[in-house]
């Protein structure tokens, strides 16, 4: 599997992912800088990471939504690219408009740093098709309240685009949701980070799960 | 010419930021604040004298930028 990083000024996860999916893959992934306006060649994934892009300056994920890479990000998806966004990836892809809702502050006003047990809510994409029924990753976010109207929220919810729901709800967001797909269900954004909990020295592997999951899954499409 | 957008939240969008400065306000003394909603002002100086293009160019930034639709409203004042 070729997958690519993009890395935003303030980016701070993309290391960790560089380190999960070469460890997933066997291949070391690409780095792409955000003044990039092209991606690589025959790429199978993108990952946006998670940190603070642009310092969270405006609203989480605005401006890197708007960087160069980010046109070749939404190009890549509309022709049925996989694109994973995790935690301010996540935010930066609702902003680009990959991705429905929006994400708030946390309705407890804390930033909150720890390991999440999560319910996976579809097996119906490459991202989660491999994956049992929980999953525990790190969260750590200030805001991860996703909200959305009630027009989108039935949406997400008849067409089977919720992928993870929080077990104990740490941040307000409506229906639990932790993680959604989009139509094609080839993009995926998620507040946890799997990359996080990649090794027994970090205090757990259900992340290394994730990106195998999802290259044996890719395999067998 | 500057122009000055108010970005405030929708309204039935929960707002804990300001729920949190109306409980503060209410430890400090000040009784019967019935609702606090926190919003952004942005200031822009720009380039043109024409006050409706100036309008028309932020009522742009903030679609595009400066607001996001899904949660907030704007308006848009030559000040």
């Amino acid at each position: 599997m070729k997958a690519a990083v993009i890395t935003f000024p303030g980016s701070n996860c993309d290391r960790d992912m560089h380190v999960a999916l070469e460890r997933a893959t066997g291949q070391a992934p690409l780095g792409v800088w955000h003044k990039d306006t092209t991606l690589p060649d025959g790429l199978d994934l993108v990952v946006v990471p998670g940190g603070f892009s642009f310092g969270d300056y405006l609203r989480c994920g605005a401006i890197a939504a708007r960087a160069p890479v980010m046109n070749a990000v939404v190009d890549f998806a509309l022709r049925g690219g996989l694109v994973l966004g995790v935690c301010n990836g996540f935010q930066i892809l609702i902003e680009a408009g990959l991705l429905p809702g929006a994400l708030m502050r946390n309705s407890g006003l804390k930033y909150i740093c720890k390991p999440q047990a999560l319910r996976v809510a579809t097996h119906d994409s490459a991202f989660t098709a491999a994956l049992g029924e929980t999953a525990t990753y790190t969260i750590a976010h200030h805001d991860g309240n996703f909200i959305a109207d009630a027009q989108t929220l039935d949406r997400l919810t008849g067409e089977d685009r919720v992928a993870f729901t929080y077990e104990g709800n740490p941040n307000g967001s409506l229906n639990d949701i932790a993680g959604i797909l989009s139509e094609n269900r080839r993009v995926l954004g998620m507040m946890p980070h799997p990359e996080r909990l990649n090794d027994p020295a970090l205090g757990g592997t259900d992340g290394a799960a994730f990106f195998a999951g999802l290259v044996s899954s890719l395999e067998t499409a | 010419m500057k122009v000055r957008v108010d970005i405030t939240l929708k309204p039935g969008v929960l707002d804990p930021q300001g729920e949190a400065v109306r409980h503060a306000l209410g430890a400090l003394g000040f009784d019967g604040v019935q609702g606090v909603r926190q919003g952004k002002v942005i200031e822009l100086d720009l380039a043109t004298e024409d006050a409706d293009l100036a309008k028309t160019q932020a009522a742009q930034m903030a679609e595009k930028l400066l607001s996001n639709q899904v949660i907030e409203n704007f308006t848009v004042t030559v000040i």
